[in-house]
């Protein structure tokens, strides 16, 4: 086993040709560490000279490539080595001869096709969500006919994992968030000394609007994102199809447990947040403007309509549902590679937290007249 | 160097939990040989083989890969140790974000001193060593056949000029024509490349056709490392089973005629 070696110079003689003599293993291992110093000597010899390969033990074919290119892809005129050398050489040769064939560069067309694709795979999305919760419609269609089937252990599991399960991280961010608003206003109504209107502010703005829009993006990242992985997981272990043989529907059997237990949960857990922000904001209300608990809770009831509570339930039930729409239509559509599986999780939570805040603005518009003070 | 041993186990226990899988298994694997390893279900063959390339460590016992130790010096040596054999996965385990030309170019581009134009011409060679079209190069792995998964797999497995080659149940999954045509194809590579082989296998065709030493996997131990013909004469339950019954001496009768 020896080190590679070149010695290339204008030979002793005539000097008609320079002369190129290779010894030793030209193998990728052994050339590897020093690739580029033998690359560079190689093609400074070049096509012209003349090349004794009788000294190489071993060639492979990175070996030989490396020679075939700084011979510029010709054979040399003037070569000593053996047939053993030249079959690996010509093995290089022959593959060369015949090149893969490589993606064409981007050009207008490319873009104009890429923006229509586009446009087109939306239009193919909406098709797809429209035809996924037309067929959930029928499930529970045919679910009301056929009590006894109704999935209860699936939905019962989901409700577990996406409302139980959820409560300790919820009501974390609920606190913190209410501290830091009650904390923020505070400053601001104490400078006007509104400091009592620190009720109202948190009251309308944690039940009416906060406490449904932070839980949906809490649950479209935790719960959303877990629903299209574990429906994609399935789809490239073929188990959705396993499923499909056996003659049970998927959107009974994995997206209609998933729909109604988010649709469930989410107000149970809107209701739990905001309790737990309200409450952080109090605390902080306590601490910086001296606002006792009793007064908080007093105040709260006259200057926020109950009608804000019914709104933000509602909010969550309707968040809900889409989040999870949202998610087992991406899940859905992962084809079986891991890219896809990536980009379409991505796309699930991106699109779940985008739907939320566009049906957000609905519900402030249509609830515009109600429940708000004055 | 030359005669020393590529593989050398000594004395491998391996546990899973209260399950004893191995217990005190010697194997030898010399320069040249290809070895097939085989065994009931659950016998621990992959594990065994798991532990040869270093994804996994025996309880007990060590493992030698080219005369040095599988853990032993820096992390570039030990990094080097693993760029001289080429591990064929039993479902290929190709990089499905990658076409095949970059998966079979992707051991390549990682050393770092390889030119784009050395690799594409690299990845050409590879493609045709496993005889698939040059129009292949530009496939996802998802839109590949189960045949075409091992071939590139196979040549993403040599990318890197391996002198060791561990393939495990290189053609499960593959009709008998395929089958036969990928165990042609492994061998013709074997001669051409003088590699050394282990394979893990369940398929009397492709261990009679392939195999110059038969490692026989049963009761925790190897029981018998032989040449095929020595291997068909022992007398043991797992080999009468194994290699005498109906398919077994079909399959070996099969690949007389051929030799």
């Amino acid at each position: 086993m020896g080190a590679p070696t070149a010695s290339c110079g204008p030979s002793a003689g005539k000097g008609a040709r320079p002369e190129c003599r290779l010894e030793g293993d030209w193998t990728l291992r052994a050339l590897a560490p020093r690739a580029d110093e033998y690359r560079r000597l190689l093609a400074r010899a070049g096509h012209d000279a003349s090349w004794k390969l009788d000294g190489i033990t071993r060639l492979d074919s990175f070996g030989a490539t490396l020679l075939w290119h700084a011979w510029r892809e010709q054979w040399p005129q003037d070569l000593s080595a053996d047939d053993e050398l030249r079959t690996v050489i010509g093995r290089i040769e022959a593959t060369a001869a015949e090149p893969l064939p490589e993606r064409g560069s981007f050009t207008l067309a490319d873009a104009v096709v890429v923006l229509g694709a586009g446009l087109l795979g939306f239009a193919n999305h909406l098709a797809g969500f429209v035809r996924l919760a037309g067929q959930l419609c029928l499930d529970i269609a045919y679910l009301l006919h056929h009590p006894r089937d109704w999935p209860l252990r699936e939905i019962s599991a989901n409700l577990y994992k996406v409302g139980a399960k959820a409560t300790p991280v919820a009501a974390l961010v609920g606190f913190l968030i209410g501290v830091v608003l009650s904390y923020l206003s505070a400053l601001q109504l104490q400078a006007f000394g509104a400091d009592i209107y620190i009720v109202n502010i948190l009251g309308l703005g944690i039940v009416r609007e906060l406490g449904p829009v932070l839980v949906s993006v809490l649950v479209a990242g935790r719960s959303g994102s877990a629903m299209t992985a574990q429906l994609g997981v399935m789809r490239v272990t073929e188990e959705l199809d396993a499923l499909s043989a056996m003659g049970i529907s998927r959107t009974l059997r994995l997206v209609l447990p998933k729909v109604v237990a988010l649709t469930v949960a989410m107000p149970l857990l809107v209701l739990w947040t905001s309790a737990v922000a309200l409450f952080g904001g109090m605390v902080s209300a306590w601490v910086q403007l001296d606002l006792g608990f009793g007064f908080f809770l007093d105040t709260l009831p006259r200057v926020v309509p109950v009608a804000n509570l019914y709104i933000g339930i509602a909010k969550g039930a309707v968040f809900g549902l889409s989040i999870a729409l949202v998610a087992c239509h991406f899940g859905l559509r992962v084809r079986p590679n891991t890219e896809s599986l990536s980009a379409n999780t991505t796309a699930s939570v991106v699109s779940a937290i985008t739907v939320v805040i566009l049906i957000d603005a609905v519900f402030a518009i249509a609830t515009r007249s109600i429940g708000v003070p004055g | 160097m030359s005669d020393a041993s590529i593989i050398e186990l000594r004395g491998i226990v391996t546990r899973f939990g209260s399950n004893l899988v191995h217990d005190g298994i010697d194997l030898s694997v010399a320069r040249g040989e290809v070895v097939a390893l085989v065994g009931g279900s659950g016998s621990g063959k992959t594990t065994l083989l798991r532990h040869m390339i270093g994804l996994t460590r025996p309880a007990h016992g060590e493992v030698s890969l080219f005369g040095e130790q599988l853990f032993s010096g820096s992390l570039r040596e030990q990094r080097a140790r693993r760029r001289r054999f080429g591990v064929l996965f039993q479902h290929g385990a190709l990089f499905s974000a990658l076409n095949v030309a970059e998966n079979i170019g992707f051991p390549l581009r990682e050393l770092r001193v390889v030119t784009p134009k050395e690799i594409r011409d690299l990845v050409a060679l590879k493609l045709a060593m496993v005889e698939l079209e040059p129009s292949t190069a530009l496939l996802m792995p998802a839109e590949l056949s189960g045949g075409m998964v091992k071939r590139v797999a196979l040549a993403r497995a040599l990318a890197l000029e391996p002198e060791l080659l561990l393939l495990d149940e290189p053609t499960a999954g593959l009709d008998p024509d395929r089958s036969a045509a990928f165990v042609e194809l492994v061998r013709s590579l074997q001669a051409q490349l003088g590699l050394t082989v282990v394979l893990v296998t369940h398929d009397i065709d492709t261990l009679a056709a392939l195999s110059s030493k038969v490692a026989i996997l049963a009761e925790r131990r190897i029981i018998s490392y032989a040449p095929l013909e020595e291997t068909m004469k022992l007398d043991h339950p797992f080999v009468t089973s194994f290699f005498r019954g109906e398919l077994g001496r079909r399959a070996i009768a099969r690949s007389r005629e051929k030799s």
